[in-house]
C-alpha cells in the first residue's frame, strides 16, 4: 500500500486538506470526507453520476485523480444548491417537472445542467441532449430531466435568475 | 396527443403536484443504502465460483482467516439454514413449482459463474478482497448447460444437487383446436425468436448495512422490493421473526432486480458472527454478472388468418432459460404463458412454455416479468401476417384486438375496461400525423413500426395478495402514513401520500409517509408487478374512509349538520350548500382527539382470490387487472453500416385513471426508453454464463441522443381496479418497445431476415439488406475468427426466417 499524502483544495466553497492515497480518484476523496451527494456508480467515467464542477467545467470524478486537484475548486450538487441560485432554481426545476424517480443519477444530471447553462446556454433541447449525453438515467426516459434544464436555460437567457 | 380528462371534483388527482421525495433528490440529500456509514463498521467482500458448473471438493479458508484484520469468513457449513424454500412476500403457501430452493451459500454443485461461496468480514475493503484471494477451493470442473433446449434432454448435465431433471415449471393455456384450426387458415406464418437476457443496469448496485442491536436484533439497511425475505433471512441466520429486521433504505432503481435476497443474508450472518455492524457492496462488475436476467427465451410461433385478416389460430412453444436458481422464474414463467397469445381475439390458440435450469446467472424478474418477450414474439408474428396478407399492419391489428366483454384464452372476461382499440387507434393517428419520406437527406431509409400489448397488474390471484397501510391524524392537522411500501423511485410512496391528501382535503406537503420497515411501518407486500398503487394505494383509501367517517360524525357533532352533507377540502370540513359554513380540518381533528376517538387506522385491502390453477391447463382467472399498450417507432437505418437510429417514440396507454400526471408520464416514458434498445445494444455477451460485457462502457444503456422527444398518448377510462379507476402502469409501459423498434427497422430496410434473434445488431441488419441470413451468433467472436468480409461465417439457416403458407 503505498503512502498516503495531503491535499489542499476549495470544495463547495470551503478551504480543505483531504489526506488521500496518490492513486485516489477525486471521486474517493469527496466521498470519504462525507460529500455523499457524489454518487459512486460505475468508476469507468460512463454513467456520469459523480459528476462535480471542477473551476467551473463538469467533469466526471471517478475518472479525475485527486492529487491533481491540490490548489483547485470543486462544487458538488449540495453545495450548488445551497450557494448558486441558477443551481438552486435548477433543482427546484428537478421537482417541478417531474424529472426524479429513483434520483440517484439526479446529482450528477443537475452539475451538468449548471456547467451548460452557465457555459453554452443555448436554450436547444438538442444541443442539451447532447452535451448531457454522458450522464445515464435508467429511470425516466430523460425528457422530464431535458425539460427542466430547458426550462432553467430560458429563464436565465431572459434574465431572469 | 390526448390530454387527460381531469375530473373537477378532484383537487389532486390528475394534477403534476410534485412528489415528496424529489426535493431531497435534486439537492442532493438523499442517502442510498451505500451513503450510510456507521463506527466500528467491518466491510464484506463475497468469494465467487470461478467456474459456472463445478463440484466443490474443499474450501480452504485457513490462510484467509489468518489474515490479521479478518474478523469472519463463513462458508455453507457455517450457516444455521443454509438452503431453504425460495418466497417473495407471498402469504399463502403455494408449493407445486412455486416454491424453488435459495441457498445462502454454494454448497455440493456449483452453479454458476458467481455462485458465492464464501463470505468475509475484515477491518477494509481491501483486507476483505485479500482474504477472499486467500481463500483455496479445489473444484471439479463439470461440463454445464447453457442452452435451455439442451437443458431440457432426459441425459442433460444436471444444474442442481438436489433435482433429477432440469425443467423447472411447464404450462399450458389451450382454448380451441388449433390443430384442426390449421386447415381454415389461408395464410400461416411460422418463426422463431430468441429474446435475450436483459440486465436491469440500475445506477445503485446491490449494497447495504446491517447491526446488532441492544435487544440483539439484527438490523438491516438493505434497499429491496421486498422487505418481506426478512422471514428467509431470519431462517437462515437461526433466528426467529422478531429478532430480524430490515429498516430498508430508498433504492437507486429496482426494475425486478432487487426482487431477490442480495446482499442481506450475507451481510446478516457476519453481523451475526462478529457482533460488529457490516457493510457490502457489489462492484460495478460483480453487479452485472451476479443479479438476476430477464429470462431468455426461445419462442416457436405459428400464426394463422383468413386473407381478410381475421386471426383463426396461433400457437407458441416457449423454453425458458431459468439459470442457475428457481428465484422468480415459475412467476415470470406465469406471466409469459398468460400474455403469450397478445392481446387480440384468437378462437383456436395453445401457449406451451417449459422452463429450465442452465449454469448461467440466475433468470428472475426484470420489468414486464415475462411480458416483454412474449410480446416481441406476436408482434413481429403480426408484423410478416400482415405483409404476407399485403394490408396494412394496423388494419390487421384493428380488426383482431380485444374489446370489453371479450374472454382471454383462459376463458376469463376481464374485470377492468379493455381500451385496446382506442390505444392502438390514438397511437397510430400520432404517428401518422406527420408525414414519413423513405430516405433522409443523407441517404438513410426511414421505416415506421408499431406493437401491441397487454399486461398484467397485480400479483397472481391465487396468491391471495393483500396490504395494509396506517393513517394516522396528528393534532395540528398533519397526517402520517405509515406502509411497508419499497419505494424504487416510480413514487410509490408519494401516490400514498396523495391520496391521503385528496381524501382529507389537504396539501400533499400535510402529509408525510414513513415507509418501509419490516417492523415499525404495517407489511404492504412486495413493490413488484405494478400493484403498490393497486394494492397499497386501494389500502389507503379504505384506511382514509374509515377516518374520515369518524371525522365526519365529529363535525355532525359541532356542527349540526348531518355527515352524509358534509365535505373536506381547503383543510376545512364544510357544508355541502355553503362552503361558508365550516370547520377546520384541524379543530376537528382536536375534538376527536379530545373526545377520545381514534385517531389513527390500520386498513388490509384483498386482491380478488382464486385457487391454484392446473397448470398443463389453466382456467379462469389469474390477474386482478390488464393494462394496454401500444407503441409508434421510426427509425433511420444507414444501409452503409447498419446502424439504425430512432427518429420518433409514440408511446401509449389507458391510464384507467392517472393520479400523478408527471409521475405517470415518467413511468410510461422511462419503460419505453427501459425497453428501447434491449433488441439491439443491450447485450451481456453472454459466454458460458459470463458476462462480457459488465459496466456501462460494453452493455450499452440509451443515452439522451438515442431517444428522440417522446410522443405521449395517455388515455384515461376510468376503468381499472386500482384507487379512482387507475391502471398500473410500471410495467406495461415496457411493453410493445422491442418489437416497434424491430418492426420499423424491418419495415425502413425492406426485409426481414436476421430481426428475430436478439441481439439485433447493425451488423446483422447489414447482411439482412445484402440479402444474407445470419445464425443467431457472438458478434465477439466471429468478428475475431473471421475474414474481413465476414463471409465465411455467414450461414443459410432457413428456420430463422420466416416461414409463410399461403393457401390463395
Amino acid at each position: 500500500m503505498s503512502e498516503r499524502i495531503k491535499i489542499n483544495l476549495k470544495v463547495n466553497g470551503e478551504d480543505v486538506t483531504y489526506d488521500i492515497a496518490p492513486e485516489d480518484t477525486l471521486l474517493k476523496a469527496l466521498r470519504a470526507n462525507y460529500n455523499y451527494d457524489v454518487k459512486n456508480v460505475c468508476e469507468i467515467g460512463e454513467c456520469g453520476a459523480c459528476t462535480v464542477l471542477l473551476d467551473g467545467e463538469a467533469v466526471k470524478s471517478c475518472v479525475t485523480l485527486a492529487a491533481a486537484c491540490e490548489g483547485h475548486e470543486v462544487w458538488t450538487d449540495k453545495g450548488l444548491g445551497e450557494n448558486d441560485a441558477l443551481a438552486a432554481r435548477l433543482q427546484d426545476a428537478f421537482v417541478e417537472c417531474g424529472s426524479v424517480q429513483c434520483g440517484i443519477c439526479i446529482p450528477g444530471f443537475i452539475v451538468a445542467g449548471v456547467g451548460y447553462i452557465k457555459n453554452i446556454g443555448d436554450p436547444d433541447r438538442k444541443s442539451i441532449r447532447k452535451y448531457v449525453s454522458g450522464n445515464l438515467c435508467r429511470c425516466t426516459g430523460y425528457q422530464k430531466i431535458i425539460d427542466a434544464i430547458e426550462k432553467v436555460a430560458l429563464e436565465h437567457e431572459r434574465g431572469e435568475i | 396527443m390526448a390530454e387527460a380528462r381531469i375530473q373537477p371534483n378532484y383537487r389532486l388527482v390528475g394534477t403534476r403536484v410534485p412528489r415528496h421525495d424529489a426535493i431531497a433528490k435534486s439537492r442532493g440529500l438523499q442517502r442510498y443504502s451505500d451513503d450510510i456509514d456507521v463506527t466500528q463498521m467491518l466491510y464484506a467482500k463475497v468469494k465467487r465460483s470461478d467456474y459456472p458448473a463445478a463440484i466443490l471438493r474443499k474450501v480452504d479458508t485457513s490462510k484467509a482467516k489468518a489474515l490479521p484484520g479478518v474478523k469472519a469468513v463463513l462458508t455453507a457449513e457455517d450457516v444455521p439454514v443454509n438452503a431453504e424454500i425460495t418466497k417473495f412476500g407471498q402469504m399463502r403457501d403455494v408449493g407445486g413449482g412455486f416454491e424453488g430452493l435459495y441457498k445462502a451459500l454454494a454448497s455440493g454443485k456449483v452453479r454458476w459463474k458467481g455462485d458465492p461461496i464464501a463470505i468475509v468480514a475484515a477491518e477494509t475493503e481491501e483486507l476483505a478482497e485479500q482474504a477472499c484471494d486467500l481463500i483455496e477451493i479445489d473444484y471439479d470442473v463439470q461440463p454445464g448447460v447453457f442452452d435451455p433446449r439442451e437443458a431440457m434432454k432426459e441425459d442433460a448435465y444436471l444444474v442442481t444437487s438436489e433435482d433429477d431433471s432440469n425443467v423447472i415449471m411447464e404450462t399450458n393455456i389451450i382454448s380451441g383446436d388449433v390443430d384442426a384450426a390449421w386447415d381454415e387458415c389461408d395464410v400461416i406464418v411460422e418463426s422463431k425468436y430468441y429474446t435475450s437476457p436483459h440486465d436491469h443496469a440500475y445506477l445503485e448496485t446491490e449494497s447495504g448495512i446491517g447491526w446488532m442491536d441492544e435487544n440483539g436484533v439484527v438490523t438491516l439497511r438493505v434497499g429491496t422490493q421486498v422487505l418481506e425475505h426478512f422471514r428467509t433471512i431470519a431462517k437462515v441466520i437461526g433466528t426467529d421473526h422478531i429478532h430480524m429486521r430490515n429498516m430498508s433504505c430508498m433504492m437507486g432503481g429496482g426494475f425486478g432486480g432487487k426482487e431477490d435476497i442480495t446482499v442481506e443474508t450475507h451481510i446478516a450472518l457476519l453481523v451475526k458472527a462478529t457482533g460488529r455492524p457490516v457493510k457490502l457492496v457489489w462492484s460495478r462488475e460483480e453487479s452485472h454478472q451476479c443479479h438476476s436476467k430477464r429470462n431468455p427465451e426461445y419462442l416457436h410461433y405459428k400464426t394463422g388468418a383468413k386473407k381478410d385478416g381475421t386471426l383463426v389460430a396461433q400457437s407458441a412453444d416457449v423454453v425458458m432459460d431459468g439459470g442457475a436458481y428457481t428465484l422468480c422464474t415459475p412467476w415470470v414463467h406465469m406471466y409469459s404463458t398468460y400474455a403469450g397469445m397478445g392481446p387480440f381475439v384468437i378462437p383456436n390458440t395453445r401457449m406451451h412454455v417449459t422452463s429450465c435450469f442452465t449454469n448461467n446467472t440466475s433468470s428472475s424478474a426484470n420489468r414486464g416479468f415475462g411480458g416483454p418477450q412474449v410480446n416481441f414474439a406476436y408482434n413481429r408474428q403480426m408484423y410478416k401476417l400482415a405483409k404476407a396478407l399485403d394490408m396494412p399492419v394496423y388494419e390487421l391489428m384493428l380488426k383482431n384486438v380485444v374489446h370489453n366483454g371479450d374472454p382471454i384464452p383462459s376463458g376469463y372476461i376481464p374485470e377492468g375496461y379493455v381500451a385496446m382499440e382506442e390505444v392502438l387507434t390514438g397511437v397510430y393517428k400520432q404517428l401518422e400525423s406527420k408525414p414519413k419520406v423513405d430516405r433522409l437527406p443523407d441517404g438513410r431509409r426511414v421505416g415506421r413500426g408499431i406493437a401491441v400489448g397487454h399486461m398484467v397488474t397485480g400479483r397472481m390471484t391465487f396468491l391471495h395478495d393483500s396490504s395494509r397501510v396506517s393513517v394516522r391524524l396528528e393534532l395540528d392537522g398533519t397526517v402520517t402514513v405509515r406502509a411497508g411500501v419499497p419505494d424504487l423511485g416510480a413514487g410509490q410512496a408519494s401516490s400514498i401520500a396523495q391520496i391521503c391528501a385528496e381524501e382529507f382535503g389537504l396539501d400533499i406537503t400535510d402529509v408525510m409517509p414513513f415507509i418501509m420497515d419490516t417492523h415499525l411501518t404495517p407489511l404492504c407486500g412486495t413493490t413488484t408487478a405494478t400493484r403498490q398503487l393497486y394494492m397499497s394505494g386501494n389500502a389507503t383509501l379504505k384506511a382514509c374512509k374509515i377516518m374520515k367517517e369518524r371525522l365526519l360524525d365529529e363535525a355532525e357533532k359541532l356542527m349540526g349538520i348531518p355527515s352524509d352533507q358534509l365535505r373536506f377540502g381547503d383543510h376545512r370540513i364544510y357544508f355541502r350548500d355553503n362552503a361558508d359554513t365550516f370547520m377546520p380540518f384541524v379543530e376537528v381533528v382536536n375534538n376527536l382527539s379530545n373526545d377520545g376517538g381514534e385517531l389513527e387506522c390500520i386498513a388490509q385491502f384483498n386482491a380478488p382470490f382464486s385457487e391454484v390453477p392446473d397448470l398443463l391447463n389453466i382456467r379462469g382467472r389469474v390477474n386482478p387487472d390488464m393494462t394496454y399498450t401500444a407503441k409508434g417507432f421510426e427509425v433511420a437505418v444507414d444501409e452503409e453500416t447498419g446502424q439504425a437510429e430512432i427518429l420518433r417514440m409514440v408511446i401509449g396507454a389507458d391510464a384507467g385513471r392517472c393520479l400523478n400526471r408527471n409521475s405517470y408520464e415518467g413511468q410510461l416514458e422511462g419503460g419505453a426508453v427501459y425497453h428501447s434498445l434491449w433488441a439491439t445494444t443491450e447485450d451481456l455477451s453472454w459466454i458460458n454464463g459470463v458476462a462480457t460485457c459488465n459496466n456501462y462502457d460494453g452493455y450499452l444503456l440509451p443515452t439522451t441522443v438515442d431517444v428522440p422527444e417522446l410522443e405521449d398518448v395517455v388515455l384515461e377510462s376510468g376503468g381499472g381496479l386500482g384507487p379512482y379507476g387507475a391502471k398500473g402502469i410500471g410495467e406495461p409501459s415496457d411493453n410493445d418497445s422491442a418489437p416497434a423498434l424491430i418492426n420499423a427497422i424491418a419495415d425502413a430496410v425492406g426485409v426481414d431476415m436476421n430481426m428475430d434473434y436478439m441481439p439485433v445488431s447493425p451488423e446483422k441488419v447489414l447482411w439482412a439488406i445484402k440479402g444474407k441470413s445470419m445464425e443467431y451468433n457472438r458478434p465477439d467472436v466471429w468478428v475475431e475468427e473471421s475474414d474481413p468480409d465476414c463471409e465465411t461465417l455467414i450461414h443459410e439457416v432457413p428456420f430463422h426466417d420466416p416461414v409463410v403458407k399461403k393457401n390463395f
